[in-house]
């Protein structure tokens, strides 16, 4: 019950664009009918591939072993559905290089281990082009040296220090250092007034 | 004397049991409400851990994503349904987690069950594996949706690892003109700030249209923080919500009910205390709204057009003719008149009694247009109740409305209520995203309740404010 330290993601990419690509656009509703989380990857983008008629990157086989997804601003939005991050970890994606990302959605994913960092408008486009030019060419991420790096070079990456911090120390799997606080938790709830049902 | 503190930081500093290495709070979650849909995979989580549930007293849990509105019969007739369903029931029992279940008269939807048995209180933090669980911010409680993974944290250890939120003060001064209602207000907040605006942030609404607001127009304001960006969102706790309270069926009573006044009394935010951000909007000047594209940010007051693809810089443009090309509207034209095919009136954000209570007041002026399906989806079974006392079903049914049985129902369509085809909804639900109503192509114009009821008697995008 501890998860790994993630320092490093590298491998190949795959760019999704489009800003506000909400939960629901991820993996629809009606795919939420179950009480597991396996299989989920066949789903990804489900409605997005049909209107795409076949052009959807999900659809294109340059990128179908891609670990890195490359995504526009506000990414995740919407319903707080861990199976869309989870329907992607399943289709094999590790990490999210993005504009930005909704909170529930980035909350989620470093729940799972998962890497998301924001890049500015003007480096994302570069990696963008970078990774639809050369699918192949594998992208780093360095959670260390604060860094993606593409064929479109070395740019800055931004991400939220406490994600940073339970990435790289491994204690991503909160449930595990939640419980070391033992009975302060027990601790806390007697202080709170409710808790004790406003007893004096 | 300690310098003047937010709610949210009053709040956050009693729930906080310690600093993490990561720098973020481990935070005690007062009240977690769980549903059908985000708790399964949390509980084989936590069976595969060997942990138990630390506070099974603190948890509570209903059905409504999965429900069937017209029949509710067992077993339930889609099968995956009846399987979530008895997933609930199962780990409900074996784990001690009172479950408010389809026959216990107290089922609706989780945002709506919360606030009306009394459970959600000022001052609370709460959880929910469901992003619109700001709406408890209504009592000035600090509440925010999680993960599947993030609902296992906190059956584990009744915690969250949360990094503290900045507060955003946004003051909605004047009054509110008739006709126009909370979900306006919010709609309009949204499309003034966008709907990443509030990423990071917490919103505090306060100002005169908000202090005038009953606690269910307040939860409508709340629920909709989310899309907003703001994972959560409050409302300084006030007599309003006192008297809301009072007697509910969770609440403390007697001697306990003194006390917990005098603590929620020192809950509001200090004069002084200071903010991330300051936002200010004129509610005399709100009308009502309508959202045109595929996100809650894209709205139009009723009456004005819609937008030009020059109107905004070149970075936005190709989300907005995105929104165009799949609504298939073209920009400059107006909405008034626009011809829907389904309204739906529910909700966690507009399927309370008074949501449904202005709707009726509209839908008692006539007959609901020929050809248009039209839903009335109380919220919770008391919201029911409470309808039925009044003789709303008999108002919307004699308008030609059919009167549903309570669920989340067709704001995401994970029951049999769905858009088919290109169809069009005027929704008085939270979404507008692509697909959202149950059809991939299927397209929802976000409005409130009245508005909602308007357009179904015209069938047709109808200014509420020319029938009131």
């Amino acid at each position: 019950m501890s998860g790994e330290p993630v320092e490093r993601v590298e491998g190949p990419a795959c760019v999704v664009r489009g800003h506000d690509i909400d939960t629901d656009r991820i993996l629809p509703a009606r795919f939420l009918r179950r009480v597991s989380f396996e299989g989920l990857e066949e789903h990804a983008f489900a409605d997005d591939r049909v209107h795409a008629k076949g052009n959807h990157p999900f659809d294109d086989d340059r990128f179908l072993s891609a670990e890195i997804l490359v995504v526009g601003h506000n990414f995740g939005s919407g319903s707080s559905r861990e199976h869309a991050p989870q329907a992607l970890m399943r289709r094999g994606f590790r990490a999210f290089v993005g504009g930005s990302f909704a909170e529930i959605f980035a909350g989620n994913c470093v729940a799972l281990g998962l890497v998301c960092v924001t890049l500015s408008d003007a480096d994302l486009a570069r990696v963008m082009e970078a990774v639809e030019l050369d699918p192949e060419h594998r992208v780093v991420i360095d959670l260390h040296a604060r860094s993606v790096t593409s064929r479109a070079g070395s740019v800055d990456l931004e991400i939220h220090e406490g994600h940073r911090q339970q990435l790289v120390s491994g204690t991503w799997h909160a449930t595990a250092v939640l419980l070391q606080a033992g009975n302060a938790i027990e601790a806390t709830a007697a202080r709170l007034p409710y808790v004790t049902d406003f007893a004096e | 004397m300690s310098p003047p503190k937010t709610l949210l930081d009053k709040v956050w500093d009693a729930h906080s049991v310690c600093e993490l290495d990561s720098g973020q709070t481990q935070l005690f979650i007062g009240l977690h409400l769980i549903h059908e849909v985000t708790s399964p995979q949390a509980f084989a989580m936590l069976r595969e851990m060997g942990v138990p549930v630390r506070f099974p007293s603190r948890t509570f849990a209903t059905v409504d994503h999965i429900v069937p509105t017209d029949s509710r019969r067992r077993p339930l007739a889609d099968a995956l349904a009846e399987e979530m369903l008895v997933a609930l029931e199962r780990n409900c029992a074996e784990h001690d987690v009172r479950l408010f279940d389809l026959e216990s008269g107290q089922q609706g939807i989780v945002h709506v069950i919360g606030p009306e048995l009394g459970l959600t209180q000022p001052g609370m933090t709460i959880a929910c594996g469901d992003s619109h669980t700001s709406t408890h911010g209504a009592f000035g409680a600090v509440a925010f949706g999680i993960g599947t993974s993030q609902v296992r944290d906190v059956l584990a250890t009744q915690c969250l690892a949360m990094g503290r939120p900045q507060v955003r003060r946004i003051e909605v001064t004047g009054k509110l003109a008739s006709g126009v209602y909370a979900k306006d207000v919010i709609l309009a907040i949204i499309r003034h700030l966008g709907v990443k605006g509030g990423v990071g942030y917490a919103y505090e609404y306060a100002g005169s249209v908000i202090e005038a607001m009953s606690v269910e127009e307040r939860l409508t304001v709340c629920n909709m923080s989310i899309e907003g960006g703001a994972r959560c969102g409050y409302v300084n706790p006030d007599d309003t919500v006192l008297e809301y309270l009072r007697g509910r069926e969770y609440c403390p009573s007697g001697v306990a009910w003194d006390r917990a006044v005098e603590w929620w009394r020192s809950l509001p935010s200090d004069p002084g205390a200071s903010y991330a951000d300051r936002v200010e909007i004129d509610g005399q000047r709100l009308a009502p709204s309508v959202t045109w594209g595929i996100n809650p940010g894209q709205s139009v007051a009723v009456d004005e057009r819609l937008p030009l693809l020059t109107s905004v810089n070149d970075e936005d443009r190709p989300s907005l003719a995105e929104a165009f090309d799949f609504m298939e509207f073209q920009p400059g034209e107006p909405l008034l008149g626009t011809p829907i095919d389904v309204a739906f009136i529910g909700s966690c954000t507009n399927g309370r009694i008074s949501d449904l209570r202005e709707a009726a007041r509209v839908a008692q002026t006539g007959q609901v247009a020929t050809g248009i399906k039209a839903l009335v989806v109380p919220g919770s079974k008391s919201v029911a109740r409470e309808a039925e006392e009044e003789g709303l079903p008999e108002v919307f049914r004699a308008a030609g409305f059919e009167w549903r049985d309570a669920g989340c129902s067709m704001c995401l369509a994970m029951n049999p209520d769905k858009l088919s085809g290109r169809q069009l909804c005027a929704s008085s639900s939270n979404r507008n995203f692509k697909g959202r109503q149950g059809s991939p192509t299927g397209r929802t114009l976000l409005m409130s309740p009245a508005m909602v009821a308007a357009a179904a008697l015209r069938g047709a995008v109808a200014d509420v404010r020319e029938i009131l």
